[in-house]
């Protein structure tokens, strides 16, 4: 796609929302995102800290929802001391924890404050958690959270039918996986949450590239990366340990054997410094698939080496919108 | 069937220490089936409880009586006539069963012997499994009749998540993914294209969440 300025886009009238990340994506550029797992404590500054760190390198910054099933801060008050700061948060909802009522109301809560993006999931189980003897509540999937936040912001409409007085302008994402089993529906699945109303995916950290462009391939035979913007998901690896880890105890992980190989083939001071190097090949091996539209980078716990990879990977400055 | 288990024997002397007249009235169905509740484990928990209270010097009186059912008016009407002869009665029939006899001899305390757990089908001798949760409206059609509500631990109605793999569920490598099952389903009849069919968000107010339910069929009361 050639590159096009805000005010063409804005001329096209292709922009749905406010949403920075719709807009850079739809300028065609590749966009970069990141992320702030929110703390385990109500200190605000365990978000604005992180943020601060990653803020000139990326595009918008996800706030990650009680990720591994874990009491935290709320990732949409998370957002909320993000937007405060000037920045471009990525709301992340999932459905675990609460009911129509409550995704619903936490829309509107957001867009009270602008937040513009989001990403719909349907959240780790909470046996990996902190609160195993605890209720799920999964009212909707992740893909009828998609098709409710678009229903809210093209119709107009609560679910129960009746009229929103300032809808949500929220640019609507969903997670895929594309090494989870069963590999055949992997593209079904993404073609399933476009229909939904998906607009942007971020993926699962990619190790295996030849399996992760397989994938593309599939995507692309069906037109789908036509109708979608696929952020490739990336974390750098600080260990060999947690290349093991990553690859043994995280479902739908797929690190090939090669990974912890080279991490293992290093001195153990030297392990990150190689993890941030596979992970700066893997995106510049990236950026050359067609239907690749940006890289979503989750450092976790390690923000402070977002920048080095974004510039490492040729992908900054970033544009200013 | 109601798939139920034994309960502890600790929790079971716990709560029955206190009564010197003891009926333990099991239950011809479900329970009987699933081997929890029956005629068989009437005994064998009568005697359990004859013995511990003996050598605890507490001796007591206790009774069994199995029914065809506990959850039919009908039959707990047999044991009306000796209900009043017990301080409590120690029901080994799924929770329906012990509340349904409860309802019924409202004087006397009525205990629970089992946990009813699921309902689900016997698959293999000493296993039984879920299958079922009576969300009031069934979608085993639209998923090559595998329930994805009462075998998925996230019941996700448009599966399967990111956690599934290998076939198996993310919480538990002995489970079976209930998507990739339904997949596997599809592909076999011929219908993998109706995966791509987005399931519309469901009316829960048949399951649980729309408050205690009823079934009324005009049709065949008297």
């Amino acid at each position: 796609m050639s590159l096009r300025t805000l005010e063409e886009l804005k001329a096209s009238g292709e922009l749905r929302t406010s949403s920075k990340l719709e807009a850079i994506l739809k300028m065609g550029h590749l966009a970069v995102t990141s992320e702030c797992g929110p703390p385990r404590g109500s200190d605000p500054k365990a978000v604005t800290e992180k943020a601060e760190l990653i803020k000139n390198h990326v595009d918008a910054i996800n706030t990650t929802d009680n990720q591994t099933a874990v009491t935290r801060m709320c990732s949409l008050a998370a957002c909320i001391h993000v937007k405060q700061m000037g920045l471009e948060p990525v709301l992340q909802m999932v459905t675990r924890d609460r009911n129509r009522i409550a995704l619903q109301s936490d829309l509107l809560g957001a867009a009270s404050f602008n937040i513009n993006t989001m990403l719909c999931l349907s959240g780790d189980h909470q046996s990996f958690g902190d609160c195993k003897q605890g209720q799920n509540v999964h009212d909707l999937d992740s893909m009828q959270l998609i098709q409710t936040v678009r229903r809210m912001r093209d119709d107009g409409k609560f679910l129960g039918g009746d009229d929103i007085k300032r809808p949500p302008n929220i640019f609507v994402g969903a997670a895929a996986n594309p090494f989870a089993d069963p590999f055949e529906i992997r593209v079904p699945r993404l073609a399933k949450k476009i229909a939904c109303g998906a607009e942007f995916i971020q993926t699962q950290c990619i190790y295996n590239l030849d399996k992760f462009e397989e994938w593309m391939r599939r995507v692309r035979e069906r037109g789908l990366h036509e109708k979608v913007f696929i952020m490739a998901g990336m974390t750098p690896m600080k260990s060999a340990g947690m290349a093991k880890y990553m690859k043994n105890r995280v479902p739908g992980m797929d690190v090939p054997d090669e990974i912890i190989a080279r991490l293992s083939g290093v001195p153990k001071d030297k392990q990150a410094e190689e993890g941030i190097n596979i992970c700066v090949e893997a995106i510049q091996r990236l950026k050359e698939v067609e239907g690749v539209a940006g890289f979503h980078i989750m450092a976790i716990e390690w923000e402070e080496k977002v920048p080095e990879i974004v510039e490492r990977s040729g992908l900054y400055p970033r544009p200013q919108v | 069937m109601i798939i139920a288990s034994k309960k502890p024997i600790e929790e079971i002397i716990q709560e029955v220490k206190d009564y010197k007249r003891l009926l333990i009235l099991g239950c011809n169905e479900c329970v009987t089936v699933c081997e929890a509740g029956g005629k068989k484990e009437v005994e064998v928990l009568a005697s359990t409880l004859r013995m511990h209270f003996i050598k605890e010097g507490n001796e007591k009186k206790i009774e069994e009586r199995t029914l065809e059912r506990q959850c039919d008016h009908e039959y707990l009407e047999e044991i009306r006539g000796i209900v009043d002869n017990y301080d409590a009665i120690l029901s080994l029939a799924c929770g329906v069963g012990v509340q349904f006899t409860a309802e019924k001899y409202h004087s006397t305390p009525l205990l629970p012997g089992v946990n009813t757990c699921f309902l689900g089908a016997n698959e293999q001798r000493g296993m039984w499994t879920e299958r079922c949760q009576a969300c009031g409206s069934c979608i085993l059609a639209r998923t090559g009749g595998i329930c994805p509500i009462s075998r998925c631990a996230k019941r996700v109605m448009n599966g399967p998540c990111g956690g599934s793999s290998k076939g198996k569920c993310e919480i538990n490598k002995e489970l079976d993914c209930a998507w990739q099952l339904i997949i596997d389903r599809l592909r076999d009849l011929g219908r993998l294209d109706d995966y791509e069919i987005v399931a519309p968000i469901k009316d829960w107010s048949t399951e649980r969440a729309g408050g205690p339910r009823k079934v009324v069929r005009e049709d065949v009361q008297v």
